[in-house]
């Protein structure tokens, strides 16, 4: 199955269970969603609980946050992460706030999905890595997953969770990741790195599209006798230090790997969590490989692809770290 | 329920909690100035508003979600004048926010009153969505938006009567309209007189009421009401009247207002001329009017001891409830 019908299989499968699962957005019903994520579902569920929204996002995720205090469980989508912007008011300000604010009386059980990240043409304003700035916010969680298995365990996790969860999914892992995905429900709790391949000489730390990325390279490198270990954060806000650390601690080299921006991304946050916490079980400085300093992906092939980080720059990283 | 009638015991709970208000709004500035209160925001001027829309809800059945100036508001929902006070006293019990937030931000599960933060507007699309709640769980409530004229320059007011008239859901929004956004008077906010002519573009009614008068304000929230309950949609209600006291307890409203403006509106004070009105149907006798007053000033005053020998909250409890526990 793919990553995409691994998501719209733990949709329909979480809108059975629970009546209270309301799905709204643009283009999200009659069209299914311009990625056709949520096709099927507004047949399946009817135009109540699929509903075609108005084009606001500030609105999509404010009607949420009333929704979900007023006993819904609502999944807005955001149809591309860069068009989240005009919600940020009341993501950070009201649905990451709430539970906090009322000292607990209120809380805000949402989850808003929005594809994210470039590779496929998209240009400045369809592909953008916007996890960062969700990672920054007290009071909500980000997942990024990078796998078919993982999207869906994730989702059922963050769709049980009692706060708000941004849940990133990658654009070009839709259609071009498989894997194999349970039909039966399960839930990979939000908060947990897992190590998708074990190795002794490096560690490679990244998150969303770019696990699948690493684990190529490692498999390159494998064959020129480095061993790379992958650890797939599948959250960014919680960041499961215990297990950053763990990795670090054993291979004593990290690499860390992520589409998004460099300056203040999530390899910052992990930088520092070694440098805190690893820095004399390092062997080498830590290193990062992510997307360059400019404003957005341009559109223009040959610079989309100056921008993107491939299988090729991240076994180039690595190799280089190996021979630190 | 909400009574259907209004009768002469109706007109006088109202002006029941109009006076309750005004009085726990005097006690909150001399707190202030005690050096008690850091901040004070205040519904003076706004009671008739405030006390005549709740009346015509099912007070701490339906939602509302109010904004900073809604002190009766929430006093005439069902919030005691010791809860009011533990909030200003920024007290570890305090009911809306444990003393984290400042004075005015209401909040209260129990009493169906949506906490709010301090960026207007945003509660217009929360209400709208309590409403789509309601109407999806069939559980008759109605949820009312309420906020200031300045605010409707935010995207996020349209945005939000757009989804509701669209969506057709059981929400009010109730424009308290003072004039002023601080300093900022109606006419450098808006190229037009009426809030209420907002509606319009939404495809809702939009109406205009006398803000200071709590049985006018009362009959057309029980008809937006009734329309919501009925399942036609929204409803824009643009109640006018005025702000006695600066924005807060930290403006000087001298800077933007003539002191001869505030007079000639202090003559439509709306707890004084709604008195009188009592007084001179006969609704109010001189015996309960003075029989309330003391009750009045027993519940400040004992709300006011009881909330400063309340405990501050403990510096330990900083970081909890970021998330569930």
């Amino acid at each position: 199955m793919t990553y995409l019908e691994a998501i719209r299989a733990g949709l329909r499968q979480e809108m059975q269970l629970d009546p209270r699962i309301v799905i709204w957005g643009e283009d999200v019903g009659v069209r299914g969603g311009v990625f056709r994520v949520t096709e099927g579902l507004q047949q399946e569920f009817g135009e109540d609980r699929v509903i075609d929204s108005p084009l606001a996002e500030g609105a999509i995720v404010g009607v949420a946050i009333g929704a979900a205090i007023g006993g819904l469980r609502p999944i807005p989508e955001i149809q591309f992460g860069d068009f989240i912007f005009p919600a940020m008011n009341q993501i950070v300000e009201e649905a990451a706030r709430m539970r906090y604010r009322s000292n607990n009386d209120f809380h805000v059980p949402l989850v808003i999905r929005a594809p994210i990240g470039g590779g496929i043409h998209g240009a400045l304003y369809h592909s953008q890595s916007v996890e960062a700035f969700f990672a920054h916010v007290p009071g909500v969680k980000v997942a990024v997953p990078g796998t078919p298995y993982d999207a869906k365990g994730l989702l059922a996790a963050a769709i049980a969770d009692e706060d708000p969860v941004l849940f990133f999914e990658h654009k070009a892992a839709y259609r071009s990741l498989r894997g194999e995905v349970p039909e039966e429900r399960y839930l990979i709790p939000l908060g947990q790195a897992e190590v998708k391949r074990e190795g002794k000489d490096l560690s490679i730390i990244t998150y969303s599209l770019m696990v699948n990325y690493a684990l190529r390279a490692a498999e390159t490198l494998q064959q020129e006798g480095i061993s790379v270990e992958v650890l797939d954060l599948r959250t960014v806000r919680p960041l499961d230090q215990a297990r950053i650390l763990e990795t670090a601690k054993k291979t004593g080299k990290v690499l860390i790997v992520h589409e998004d921006n460099r300056t203040g991304g999530i390899g910052a946050e992990v930088s520092a969590i070694l440098a805190e916490e690893a820095l004399f079980y390092l062997d080498a400085p830590i290193r990062r490989l992510c997307g360059p300093d400019v404003p957005a992906m341009p559109y223009s092939p040959p610079l989309e692809h100056a921008f993107m980080i491939t299988p090729e720059k991240i076994a180039q990283a690595a190799r280089e770290l190996a021979r630190f | 329920m909400a009574d259907s009638q209004m009768t002469p015991e109706l007109m006088k709970e109202i002006y029941y909690y109009m006076a309750l208000s005004r009085a726990v709004d005097d006690r909150m500035w001399i707190l202030n100035r005690q050096g008690k209160a850091p901040v004070v925001y205040s519904s003076n001027g706004h009671e008739a508003a405030q006390v005549g829309s709740a009346f015509a809800l099912n007070r701490g059945e339906d939602w509302i979600a109010p904004y900073y100036r809604d002190l009766a508001l929430v006093l005439a929902w069902g919030m005691t004048p010791r809860e009011v006070m533990l909030h200003v006293l920024a007290r570890a019990d305090d009911p809306n926010s444990g003393g984290r937030q400042m004075p005015a931000h209401w909040g209260s599960r129990r009493l169906h009153i949506l906490s709010g933060g301090s960026v207007v507007a945003t509660q217009n699309a929360h209400a709208a969505g309590l409403a789509l709640a309601s109407k999806m769980l069939k559980d008759g409530r109605v949820a009312v938006a309420y906020f200031g004229e300045g605010s409707t320059s935010q995207g996020e007011f349209h945005e939000a009567l757009n989804f509701a008239a669209v969506w057709k859901l059981p929400v009010i929004f109730f424009n308290e309209n003072n004039g002023y956004a601080i300093s900022v008077p109606q006419r450098k906010q808006m190229a037009i007189t009426d809030v209420a002519a907002r509606a319009q573009g939404y495809g809702i009614p939009g109406v205009i009421v006398d803000g200071n008068d709590p049985i006018k304000v009362w009959e057309v929230t029980r008809a937006a009401a009734e329309r919501a309950r009925r399942g036609e949609g929204p409803t824009l209600i643009e109640a006018k009247t005025y702000r006695f006291v600066p924005h807060s307890s930290d403006d000087d409203d001298r800077a933007y207002r003539s002191r001869e403006e505030v007079m000639e509106w202090k003559k439509r004070d709306p707890l004084i001329t709604f008195e009188q009105r009592l007084e001179a149907e006969g609704i109010l006798s001189a015996e309960e009017k003075a029989r309330m007053q003391q009750q009045i000033k027993d519940a400040v005053n004992d709300a006011t001891d009881y909330a400063e020998k309340a405990a501050l909250p403990d510096p330990a409890t900083l970081e909890r409830y970021v998330y569930a526990e």
